[in-house]
């Protein structure tokens, strides 16, 4: 276990090292936030909500997904991708430690200096020039801090799986690149789901992306109440343990057939 | 003359390496097309609950997305560079580069282009010419001269933009969150700017001029004739927005420490 703690304090250390920047992020963050707004403002042109949401509670929710976006978001699939090509994951894989366990810590080392550096100082900026609405309700936050790290498990999984087909597919750059496309469209990061049509709602039901971006922006933005909290909060462990068995099988087969391309 | 040359034959050394891994390709041709249909989504899913964005219909903010798809295609062909920090300065390979007696920003846009983002031109073309015929636009023989100049500006305001900030890498070798998010701005410029308060209006028209691949050429043709004057400023804008970034990378190319191993 202190292997991987220590992965993770590594991980923190070698962004810290590369910090300088955070704050032109925090800006361009800013940006980003402020625009939504206004395109958000004449959607609703208005209206006082749409699908349950008031134009405030749709800032909100753009701005915890963005900064939720923050914390879960890592790279560890193409990281897996590149050392596969450069056949530096032999070396990996005779090291004593679980190779996809130690990636997922640094991902998290990752995650977390994001949420701290960035993330935080990013919404409190932008709830001073933007009218937003925080929860006073602790239990919001409580829920809330649950949801993203069950968001952050299940985004790393996911990215653990294209990984992984690198081993199959030996180039493997259109994958990860659609995997990107689908998550930023299918996890609500850039519009809730409860605005798409009836059909495409009850089809994405099948699938575990709403609830890494979904899930946490409506619950922080208060779109959930009550039982719904629960139950959102519920589907995404069990989506955590269904995702556990491809990465398994994955896993084992990969091994199997692995080839060193070079190195 | 030589740098035709070797371009040439980098083209052809991509093409081996694409084909090389065939199933791949056909992956990333398929990514691309979600991608474009990501945004198009939105559109229409926004316009399932409003009728109009402030006096723009979904035709037209559809047609302003068709004409963004060209520039932003060429843009995504030649100029890969969001991730060059990671790729050529934290792991040093900047090096190699400057070791050869071509110009550094040729050989990265070398190294990095993807030709099948070419692609989204026909993507594009097939989005305005729907949207086009919706709106029952016309074609005056004038229009293919200005689109061809307009989609180069565009193109080059882009490039500019995302030249520049892969120069910061430079001066400062760390890591931010700033590209991903630089796209994501980049999708502002396609809508009517005049929704926006004054300071993003001015910011997507005069420092990240996102506008300029987006709402204010396609404005041209779309006969909104109060957007003229941005519109003719479209291929002036990329100019002066390249150079700069060219400018800024000869400037930033000395500054470059060798930091990997």
């Amino acid at each position: 276990m202190a292997k991987y703690i220590e992965m993770i304090r590594i991980r923190f250390l070698m962004m810290l090292a590369y910090r300088t920047n955070y704050y032109s992020g925090i800006i361009i963050y800013s940006i980003n936030i402020a625009a939504y707004y206004f395109l958000w403002s004449a959607i609703y042109g208005g209206k006082e909500d749409i699908q349950g949401l008031s134009v405030i509670q749709m800032t909100t929710y753009i701005a915890v997904a963005w900064m939720a976006r923050a914390f879960y978001f890592n790279n560890i699939d193409r990281e897996i991708a590149l050392e596969i090509k450069e056949g530096k994951v032999a070396v990996e894989l005779i090291r004593p430690y679980h190779y996809l366990n130690m990636k997922t810590m640094a991902a998290l080392g990752e995650g977390i200096f994001r949420l701290f550096f960035f993330s935080v100082p990013g919404m409190f900026i932008v709830s001073l020039i933007f009218p937003m609405e925080f929860s006073a309700n602790l239990s919001t936050w409580g829920f809330f801090g649950i949801s993203i790290i069950f968001s952050f498990i299940i985004n790393t999984q996911i990215n653990l799986m294209t990984g992984i087909i690198t081993f199959f597919l030996f180039n493997n750059d259109g994958l990860m690149r659609a995997k990107r496309v689908v998550i930023d469209l299918f996890s609500g990061l850039i519009l809730p789901i409860s605005f798409y049509p009836g059909w495409a709602q009850s089809a994405m039901e099948w699938f575990p992306f709403q609830y890494i971006s979904y899930v946490p922006s409506m619950i922080f933005s208060e779109g959930f109440v009550g039982s719904e909290v629960y139950n959102a909060i519920m589907m995404q462990l069990v989506w955590c343990l269904i995702l556990l068995v491809p990465i398994q099988v994955l896993w084992t087969l990969a091994k199997k057939q692995m080839v060193i391309q070079g190195g | 003359m030589r740098y035709i040359s070797i371009f040439m034959q980098y083209v052809g050394q991509y093409m081996k390496t694409r084909l090389t891994y065939r199933s791949d390709m056909v992956v990333e041709l398929l990514s691309d097309l979600l991608f474009q249909a990501v945004n198009l989504i939105f559109i229409l899913v926004v316009f399932g609950h409003t009728k109009l964005l402030s006096g723009w219909s979904k035709d037209e903010i559809i047609f302003i997305y068709g004409f963004f798809l060209v520039p932003f295609a060429f843009f995504s062909t030649f100029f890969n560079i969001w991730d060059f920090n990671e790729r050529y300065i934290v792991k040093g390979e900047l090096d190699r580069i400057l070791t050869r007696p071509i110009h550094s920003l040729f050989q990265v846009i070398l190294e990095r282009m993807e030709l099948e983002s070419m692609f989204g031109i026909i993507t594009g073309l097939v989005v305005m010419f729907y949207a086009g015929s919706n709106l029952g636009l016309t074609i005056e023989w004038y229009d293919p001269i200005l689109f061809i100049l307009f989609v180069l500006g565009g193109a080059l305001v882009y490039a500019g933009i995302f030249i520049s900030l892969a120069t910061v890498s430079f001066w400062s070798d760390s890591r931010t969150a700033i590209m991903p998010m630089m796209y994501n701005i980049g999708n502002f410029g396609r809508y009517p700017v005049d929704i926006y308060h004054q300071v993003i209006r001015y910011v997507l028209t005069w420092i990240l001029p996102f506008a300029f691949v987006g709402v204010y050429p396609a404005a041209f043709f779309l006969d909104k004739t109060e957007w003229y004057g941005y519109a003719f400023l479209t291929p002036f804008m990329g100019i002066l927005f390249f150079g700069l970034s060219i400018f800024l990378w000869n400037v930033g190319v000395t500054k470059y420490r060798g930091a990997g191993s």
